[in-house]
């Protein structure tokens, strides 16, 4: 017939502003343009100048203008008329909110602060909540760490003062070979599928090591799909083929690590395991050059990897020898560990044999000059291009700080981090234990805290005990059941209080974490333990408030809500105090603004935390004349000073002639120039600074004078780890500071001062024959925590998670598409429904996280299939152990750092009729902000 | 019946990458977000917050596993949108003449203006690439964003398709199929670029990237070229602590190594 081609506009207006802010879609914090049209959002996109992610972005953050008008979204301070958990409250105003909690907090800072637990979840502002927790006088604070991944944190800064995602990152312009590591698709997502399209495109291989092929182990050139919670024994087995091969990194260890380091080998001295160090407290080595003993960081000393020393009577070996003893035992050889990991022993060594020849055979060699610690210059930098990156599917295990140091053991000997091709850290990191603050729990009524709450302890005088020995925080961290729990044990907070144990608190004051549901163990549990009342019939938890931006199940526990806004509407900063934005090549930091102004009556949590602090009268939060310090966090981050010169932001501050950055005094238009800049600072790294940062006296000096440390402090990576090692020693009866008996032997085996392997604490006491399969969660690309689900155009994404079986279990026990399957633990039992999925372990089932959601939250239907079909494995994870017939109560976390242990999960299936609804089922909550529309058209512009 | 231009001036199209693509989602996203408020009706979502919710997509990802004769499993992404067809059936079939392949650079489009509804075209096409929007009721495709590769309101950079822009693997590329000498050309010559479904005659404009080999370390055959790279120095400590000293001294700076 025809052909009609009409006249296209191809050039419409495409918005009347783009305003640049930080994405919060989840933590990766990528800079967006936000186009405006009419004053509303229109579109967003990636910012291609920002330094995370040069204009890419992540579904989630396409997604974020559903997010911005969720139906979810709160409206007004809500004071709770029903009974908890109903979900049934009445709108109040912010003046009489704010004095219900002036009312509740002050009488608690008066008598006793640490009757008020502080705990923050996913939030971006833990160096100004912390603050203010440690003004207000409690020794309860943490954030989510301890849920999520503290044993990653803690094991590379206790190894190599850094570690992986914020901290560092594989030097993806030059490694050549990239091995992720349990890597789930949640974490991180745009840096990562940026770095791993980089390398796709060169022709560099990546291996993923993961029980579950999806993702970025998907596109990996190759799987190895192996057993949950057995990485370490497998990265020691690779260890054990690397030092037979002598295919490790000599010249490196001496310089770099503590390696040559003497260690006292008496175990009748009261020394025994501990470092030989000179007068001055130094660590001492051999040197090669002269035989005789020298300081390690003597200039021009040759460290000796080899030699011995006897001194007295005592004799002293380099860690060396302690690493050839331990790990080239047969008992770490592939064919040893090739059943317990589920791989097979070729697989082990054919891997050995790819790290060894791209490490050694294509190493990389920069023509940069620099200078050692030790005075040295260096005419170039030399690299081992292998690069590991690491995530949850190692963390979130109760042998996972050890698999941590296993694994960074593995990357140091190959001599690959820090160096070109590698394993690169993002400033402030690197930053060793020495530079970190120790806890502290000092509590004194009316005052702050002794110091901030988080730290590293150094030996077991570092403990949060009272007088008495017994934990001084209500989340135990610090305590002998997990000593370095540098990011608080945020699963146990509710279950703690609950039992009065160590003590009962008055006020949990909880922001952005949704702990009636998704991010608690035993979901059920928790539910009663906020609900559960006293013989008078109050609440053993007397009071709870919680502040959130949505309409989420913990919301409906609450007895004041504090409205958040959404991260369109905010100020914030992502600063270089917390954790910041950063890249391998520079220091970088970053503002939220409000892009659009909030049209409820929300305000941004860490303004009202300034409220709330000048109200209470809390020292840093009024001025002299008692009076509020700040009108708001936006005045808070452009005026507050942590030191002098040293503010939430690095960016813009006042020097002495003009504007600086760094050290500086505030600057009242600073955060006008980061809104200029496109909402963040980048400050580069001179080439010569920009590898081998620890020893590097060029990076060390550019840290100080940007302001990162106040003195230059290089160190030595800890392979064998000296603060682990007194632990042990107390557990073996020496020192003031004596562990209760019970934890003595728990002590003994966790804190080996190297890198070792044990099984998960749950599966080593479960009937391995009554509950055959890892269980497992991850979280989609595309969702994020609990938040995806109210998200219109996410939610048709991801809006179902069946549990996923391999196909040797779904053959055996005959299951057919549309089946549903009783699920249990030692610890519960769930009814789900199921799917087949070959590229998976054979022992192992998992599904997609936080898909399930309680009915009535979120804004959703009661219908939703998320509240109908979707479920949660938490139902079937405790936060206790299985109980030992001892009457104690044993944490089912991590006993070296108490990270909360939820893929430890072993389970039994079998199938089951399907019912109606997923099991267990809970009552609808009441809504508060009532149902989302029946139809969308979205369009901002005509 | 509508007709296809005899040729087009170029092709425009996309290459996606099957070997990078990770399957998450961003282009799906950021498709919907700038179609939702740009060219034609917005793209709508019914039920959104209810028990079923669908919506108009102008772009879908789907996950298929594939078993190997040998070695195990693999799980691969596959985006998929409207792939622009020389011969597309979608055109010819229209009635109102609605449905139209556009002369210079080859983009199939739907005037919504003309277009009544009657879902002709979503029949046709092979690839179920078409979406009738539920609340407008005419049919939406993939544009590969007209409004934005032309658009002088953009900085030169961003005139591509925002599926492009956004991919975060770098998965996706977009340029002109026509010219053999074009990035995205040369890429399917090196990698092996095919049609999708070429048994049907459509001809597609847009290109996939097969996935490369996976599982070189699964065992095959005898020969190990990756063994003289573990070739052993010490089988116990004590060895190891002798190759140790000796290996010391071959460093520079060691016994037997040079200088300083």
């Amino acid at each position: 017939m025809t052909r009609y081609q009409p006249r296209l506009d191809t050039s419409p207006p495409v918005s009347d502003e783009v305003r640049q802010t930080t994405c919060y879609m989840c933590a990766c914090r990528c800079g967006i343009d936000v186009h405006i049209k009419d004053g509303r959002v229109a579109y967003i996109e990636g910012n291609r100048d920002h330094p995370v992610n040069r204009g890419v972005l992540c579904a989630k953050g396409s997604a974020g203008i559903m997010q911005h008008n969720s139906p979810a979204r709160l409206r007004a301070p809500l004071k709770r008329v029903g009974p908890r958990g109903s979900g049934e409250f009445e709108k109040i105003t912010w003046d009489e909110a704010l004095e219900i909690a002036t009312g509740w907090l002050k009488p608690l800072r008066e008598t006793d602060p640490a009757k008020l637990a502080f705990f923050t979840g996913r939030d971006q502002s833990q160096s100004f909540t912390g603050y203010w927790a440690q003004q207000f006088g409690t020794p309860n604070y943490a954030a989510h760490g301890g849920f999520c991944s503290v044993n990653m944190a803690a094991a590379g800064i206790y190894t190599m003062g850094g570690s992986f995602w914020e901290f560092g990152q594989p030097d993806w312009d030059l490694t050549k070979l990239f091995l992720i590591f349990g890597v789930a698709e949640d974490h991180d997502s745009n840096p990562i599928k940026m770095g791993i399209g980089k390398l796709k495109e060169r022709g560099a291989r990546v291996i993923g090591v993961n029980p579950v092929r999806s993702g970025y182990n998907a596109v990996a050139d190759d799987w190895i799909g192996i057993t949950p919670g057995t990485d370490g024994l497998f990265i020691l087995s690779l260890v054990h083929e690397l030092l037979r091969a002598g295919r490790i990194d000599l010249d490196y260890l001496a310089r770099y690590t503590n390696a040559p380091i003497l260690v006292n080998r008496d175990s009748k001295s009261p020394d025994y395991g501990l470092f030989l160090r000179d007068d001055d407290g130094k660590p001492l080595v051999i040197d090669r050059a002269t035989g005789a003993l020298a300081p390690f960081d003597r200039p021009g000393v040759q460290p000796d990897l080899a030699a011995s020393h006897r001194q007295g009577d005592i004799t002293h070996k380099p860690v060396m020898h302690l690493i050839a003893s331990r790990y080239l035992q047969r008992r770490y050889s592939p064919e040893a560990v090739a059943g317990t990991c589920g791989i097979a022993p070729d697989k082990i060594r054919r891997l050995a044999a790819e790290i060894a020849r791209t490490a050694f055979d294509e190493e990389i060699v920069l023509e940069r000059e620099w200078t050692d610690f030790r005075g040295e210059r260096h005419e170039v930098m030399r690299g081992r291009p292998v690069s590991f990156h690491a995530m949850r599917g190692i963390s979130a295990h109760s042998n996972g700080f050890q698999t941590a140091r296993a694994l960074h053991l593995l990357q140091i000997l190959l001599g690959s981090v820090e160096v070109p091709g590698g394993f690169r850290f993002k400033p402030p990191y690197p930053k060793p234990v020495q530079a970190h603050p120790t806890p502290h729990c000092k509590v004194t009524p009316e005052r702050p805290l002794d110091g901030p709450h988080l730290g590293f302890p150094r030996g077991p005088e570092d403990l949060a005990l009272d007088e008495a020995g017994n934990p001084a925080r209500i989340d135990k961290a610090f305590s002998w059941e997990n000593p370095l729990s540098a990011h608080g044990l945020m699963h146990m907070v509710i279950s703690n209080a609950h039992a009065g144990e160590p003590y009962r608190i008055d006020t949990l004051f909880l922001y952005m974490a949704n702990m009636a549901w998704n991010s608690s163990m035993n979901t059920g549990g928790v539910m009663e333990m906020l609900t559960d009342t006293d013989e008078n019939g109050d609440y053993v938890i007397p009071r709870i408030i919680y502040s959130d931006a949505y309409s989420s199940e913990m919301v409906a526990y609450a007895d004041l809500v504090l409205p958040d806004t959404t991260y369109l509407e905010r100020h914030d900063c992502i600063s270089l105090l917390d954790r910041p934005i950063s890249e391998a090549d520079a220091a970088a930091d970053a503002i939220r603004w409000p892009v659009v102004a909030a049209d409820r009556d929300v305000r941004g949590f860490q303004s009202v935390l300034c409220d709330l602090g000048a109200r209470l009268g809390l020292p840093g939060f009024v001025t002299a004349d008692g009076s509020a310090a700040y009108a708001d966090y936006a005045d808070y981050i452009t005026n507050h000073e942590r030191k002098p010169g040293i503010g939430p932001l690095a960016g813009w501050r006042m020097g002495k002639n003009g504007l600086t950055h760094g050290r500086g005094a505030p600057n009242p238009a600073q955060l006008n120039s980061y809104i200029a800049n496109g909402g963040y600072f980048v400050k580069p790294i001179p080439p010569e600074a920009a590898y081998m940062k620890p020893w590097n006296t060029a990076y060390q000096d550019w840290a100080v004078k940007l302001g990162l440390f106040d003195a230059p402090q290089p160190y030595v990576f800890e392979l064998y780890s000296e603060p682990l090692r007194r632990f042990q020693r107390a557990a073996e009866g020496h020192g003031a500071r004596q562990p209760p008996d019970h934890l003595r032997g728990q002590i003994r085996a966790a804190f080996d001062p190297l890198p070792d392997w044990y099984r998960p604490l749950e599966e080593a006491q479960t009937d391995a024959a009554a509950y055959p399969l890892h269980a497992l969660t991850q979280r989609p690309m595309a969702m994020y925590h609990s938040w995806g689900s109210q998200n219109a155009w996410l939610r048709q994404i991801h809006g179902h998670n069946p549990l996923y079986l391999p196909t040797k279990v779904w053959q055996a026990h005959g299951f057919a598409e549309g089946d549903w399957a009783r699920v249990t633990s030692p610890h519960g039992e769930i009814t789900v429904p199921v799917a087949h999925m070959a590229a998976l372990n054979e022992n192992t089932v998992w599904t997609w996280n936080a898909i399930g959601k309680r009915k009535g939250a979120w804004a959703l239907s009661t219908e939703a299939p998320e509240a109908t079909k979707g479920f949660l494995l938490n139902h079937l994870i405790h936060e206790l152990l299985p109980e030992r017939g001892d009457g104690l109560r044993w944490s089912n976390s991590d006993p070296v750092t108490g990270q909360a242990a939820w893929f430890d999960l072993k389970v039994a299936i079998e199938k089951a009729a399907p019912p109606a609804e997923s099991r267990p089922g809970f009552g609808a909550i009441a809504s508060p902000v009532g149902r989302g529309p029946a139809e969308l058209t979205w369009k901002v512009g005509e | 019946m509508t007709d296809l231009p005899t040729t087009t001036d170029r092709k425009l199209g996309l290459v996606i990458d099957l070997d990078t693509c990770v399957g998450c989602h961003a282009c799906v996203v950021s498709c919907k977000g700038w179609n939702t408020e740009n060219y034609g009706a917005p793209l709508s979502d019914q039920d959104p917050y209810g028990a079923d919710p669908t919506g108009t997509f102008l772009n879908r990802v789907h996950s298929y596993e594939i078993q190997p004769e040998t070695g195990p499993a693999q799980l691969v992404h596959f985006p998929k949108s409207c792939l622009h067809c020389e011969d597309a059936p979608c055109v010819t079939v229209c009635p109102t003449g609605a449905s139209y392949k556009r002369v210079e650079d080859g983009i199939v489009l739907v005037n919504e203006s003309d277009c009544i509804g009657c879902g002709l075209c979503a029949w046709a096409c092979p690839y179920g690439a078409r979406e009738m929007d539920a609340a407008e009721g005419v049919m939406k495709k993939c544009t590969l964003c007209v409004d934005r590769i032309y658009n002088e309101n953009l900085p030169q950079e961003d005139r591509v398709p925002a599926c492009v822009r956004t991919c975060p693997a770098g998965a996706r590329h977009f340029g002109d199929l026509g010219d053999p000498d074009s990035d995205v050309s040369r890429l399917v010559a090196e990698r092996g670029g095919m049609d999708l479904m070429p048994e049907q005659g459509t001809k597609p404009v847009n290109q996939y990237l097969p996935p490369r080999p996976r599982d070189a370390l699964e065992p095959a055959g005898d020969v190990d070229v990756l063994a003289p790279y573990l070739e052993p120095v010490a089988s116990e400590a004590r060895g190891f602590i002798g190759w140790l000293d000796r290996a010391l001294d071959r460093l520079p700076g060691g016994r037997d190594g040079e200088g300083p």
